[in-house]
């Protein structure tokens, strides 16, 4: 190389190296290793090439043929396996983006240190380059192993149903036996305008953000009231007592919720029997009605859900200076303005973030909605129950009706509202505000 | 002067008396929320103490309470109950060290580094967080039949830690800013390495979330029916939610005393848990509450 030369002929006295060219090592790092081998990183460079060729030629086939594979989604019916084809595709995929990104830091690396060495860094001994290397990715090896598991776990199903949601995939034409194909936005158009579905479509939609909204704010409203009873001062045993206001949430929610379902039940069902039939003389029909199911099922849930907010203002409440209500009295403050201006801004400043997961949180929360009367009653006209919701519809098409892609298509709408929802809703809240300049 | 005494006097009873009846009014409220919390727990306790496993002619007083449910569910050939019981501890038990090991990593990689992609990583946490691996359920299940673990313990393992990592590793986050970052560097001047950092100053004091996110993680299979349900197909694997739901599944009104017995045996161990930990659980609760 002529570097060599041209850096004796040029030694700066601070031992910089302006000859040395950025540029060049990166146009060299198109190999991989190259670059770093032009900034005299002999070790580094070999292992970098050795890494990559590797890596492209044992890989290079499972790409392109999973590539090749998501396109055409096979072509001999009962041999090809449209699903597999689809998987590997995805997976291809997120090698390809690997491959991407660790090429690209290949060149930055080549880049940045090439810059370095012009301006008189010079890199050190074998042990000290391996330290260094280890410091620098120590947190990546931290996170390694639970990234790893969150691409194959989370992310992978995820953008398997996103890409379900774009095929034609039901009981009718279903792999093995047929070969899947790619149909745009049709699933999604069908939705708003076949009128069977757009009718059951926007009535569980409705329900589902009606459901979210009553059922969280009311148990939060609860909880926030008890947490406020309990906190006060004159009380004896708030230790048992606190203990008792959160067994719901220690009892396994699937097990109140199938205990309810008896007891709400029409016809045996004890609040019918021995509560209401006595004291009013008629019974109220909570699983065949749909207004009565949707005020259990809130019922319910506020029963379910309002412990863990209730433990989560407790803590709070426990943490706020006497100062604050003492300097309140003295301005002869009464106990609403107490509330208003001290308790509550404390309670959202210190659990906002959390209680907004309690909305998300009931906005799938499938297990209460399909254990008390699996989404029914049943409803005229539509292909969802009275009480279902997005969730519990879409396992509904799935696993009854078979109707895959528009389950995925349903899954895809719902998975948005959620991440717009909470991402906006976040970055909003304080904690995100101060990661920023953390 | 002694008229003005007794006025005060009287105010100052009436103020008592004022404060009494407040208090008795928050023991009233707190003696409707106890009932309402113990009737449905009382009702399904007294249904597995009954002999006859009919709900229709299942009565609620102890006098002719008897333990044969209970009895059913451990000695009856029929009954699955123990497996269950054992499949459920193992997911459990497995789940929970495997998860609080790696969301413990995790957190403090991004509550103690500045890295490349940092703040990508925290947004892509932040977004998973938010998607139910239920959302999945049909990729899930065709992805488990091609690798070969459906009906097999070890898929739903996967999928329970893979779902729990991104929410639990943020409210660990959370917790872990909170502490000094004095302790850490003070270490480091000292030539401590990152492990011993990590093991001998940060994992000490973040005992309290630790043990949360472990609750939550042990706690979560025996709650959940639906996974199991997506993963699981043979009696002999199910956890102890799904074996459960079967019972009443099939026929509603005439299991359910069994299902009552068996459902109070879960909530012993998981109240017993939760009990235990309960100071650290809700000190826990409320300092990873402070930061997101």
């Amino acid at each position: 190389m002529p570097t060599n030369e041209n850096e004796k002929k040029f030694q700066h006295p601070v031992n910089a190296n302006l000859d040395h060219s950025p540029k060049k090592a990166m146009l060299l790092s198109i190999i991989p290793g190259m670059g770093q081998i032009y900034n005299k990183r002999l070790f580094k460079g070999l292992i970098l090439f050795v890494l990559f060729a590797a890596f492209t030629v044992m890989m290079f086939e499972f790409i392109a043929g999973g590539l090749q594979g998501l396109i055409t989604l096979g072509v001999e019916p009962r041999v090809d396996d449209s699903r597999v084809f689809l998987i590997e595709g995805i997976l291809a995929l997120i090698f390809t983006t690997f491959y991407g990104i660790f090429y690209y830091f290949n060149i930055q690396d080549a880049k940045v240190e090439a810059r370095r060495i012009r301006d008189g860094w010079r890199p050190g001994t074998v042990m000290e380059n391996f330290r260094n290397a280890w410091d620098r990715s120590f947190p990546y090896v931290l996170i390694g192993p639970g990234f790893m598991l969150l691409i194959f776990v989370v992310i992978l199903p995820i953008l398997f149903m996103a890409f379900l949601a774009f095929t034609n995939y039901n009981l009718y034409n279903a792999p093995p036996r047929n070969i899947l194909q790619w149909v745009g936005f049709d699933n999604f158009i069908r939705l708003v305008t076949i009128a069977e579905w757009r009718t059951t479509f926007f009535s569980v939609l409705s329900w589902t953000l009606t459901w979210t909204f009553v059922a969280t704010t009311l148990s939060i409203g609860l909880a926030m009231f008890l947490a406020i009873l309990t906190n006060d001062k004159r009380l004896k045993g708030t230790r048992i007592i606190r203990t008792v206001l959160i067994l719901p949430w220690a009892v396994p929610g699937f097990v109140t919720i199938i205990i309810f379902s008896a007891l709400f039940n029409d016809n045996f069902g004890a609040i019918n029997t021995d509560i209401i039939l006595p004291l009013f003389g008629t019974t109220i029909p909570w699983m065949s009605n749909v207004m009565w199911s949707r005020i259990a099922i809130i019922m319910i849930q506020v029963w379910l859900g309002f412990p863990y907010v209730y433990a989560l203002f407790s803590g709070v409440l426990k943490g706020i200076s006497d100062d604050w209500y003492e300097a309140a009295d003295m301005d002869g403050a009464t106990k609403w303005q107490k509330f208003m201006n001290i308790t509550f801004p404390h309670l959202m400043f210190a659990t906002g973030p959390i209680l907004l997961t309690q909305y998300t949180f009931n906005f799938n929360n499938f297990n209460i909605i399909y254990l008390f009367n699996e989404g029914g009653p049943a409803v005229r006209g539509q292909s969802a129950g009275g009480t279902d919701i997005l969730i519990s519809w879409v396992y509904n098409l799935t696993f009854t009706n078979s109707q895959y892609s528009m389950a995925a298509a349903i899954s895809l709408i719902l998975g948005l509202i959620v991440a717009t929802f909470a991402f906006f809703q976040f970055r909003r809240s304080r904690s995100f505000k101060d990661e920023g300049n953390f | 002067m002694s008229k003005l005494f007794e006025r005060m006097q009287k105010k100052q009873l009436t103020r008592k008396q004022k404060s009494k009846i407040e208090v008795a009014f928050i023991y009233l409220i707190i003696a409707v929320m106890f009932i309402i919390i113990f009737y449905p727990l009382f009702w399904a306790f007294a249904i597995s103490m009954n002999t006859s496993s009919n709900l229709y002619t299942a009565s609620l007083s102890p006098e002719n309470w008897s333990l044969d449910n209970y009895r059913w569910l451990f000695t009856n050939p029929r009954s699955d109950y123990l497996l269950w019981y054992r499949n459920t501890l193992f997911v459990s038990t497995v789940v929970t060290v495997v998860t609080t090991l790696l969301v413990t990593f995790t957190a403090y990689a991004f509550s103690r580094y500045r890295f490349k992609g940092r703040t990508y990583g925290l947004y892509a946490f932040l977004l998973l967080q938010m998607f139910p691996v239920l959302m999945a359920m049909v990729a899930l299940y065709i992805l488990l039949n091609t690798i070969g673990l459906l009906d097999n313990l070890w898929g739903l393992i996967l999928i329970y830690i893979g779902g729990n990592i991104p929410m639990n590793a943020f409210l660990v986050k959370g917790y872990l800013d909170t502490l000094p970052k004095s302790l850490d560097e003070s270490a480091k001047m000292d030539g401590a390495g990152h492990f011993r950092i990590f093991f001998q100053i940060l994992l000490p004091l973040a005992k309290p979330i630790l043990s949360v996110v472990a609750l939550f993680n042990f706690m979560a299979p025996f709650m959940d029916f639906i996974l199991p349900r997506i993963v699981l197909r043979s009696p002999e694997n199910f956890t102890l939610a799904l074996g459960l739901y079967n019972f009443v599944n099939a026929q509603f009104s005439n299991n359910f005393s069994r299902f009552a017995a068996g459902a109070v045996l879960i909530a012993i161990p998981i109240a017993t848990v939760y009990l235990v930990l309960q100071k650290y659980l809700i000190s826990g609760l409320a300092s990873g509450a402070t930061k997101g």
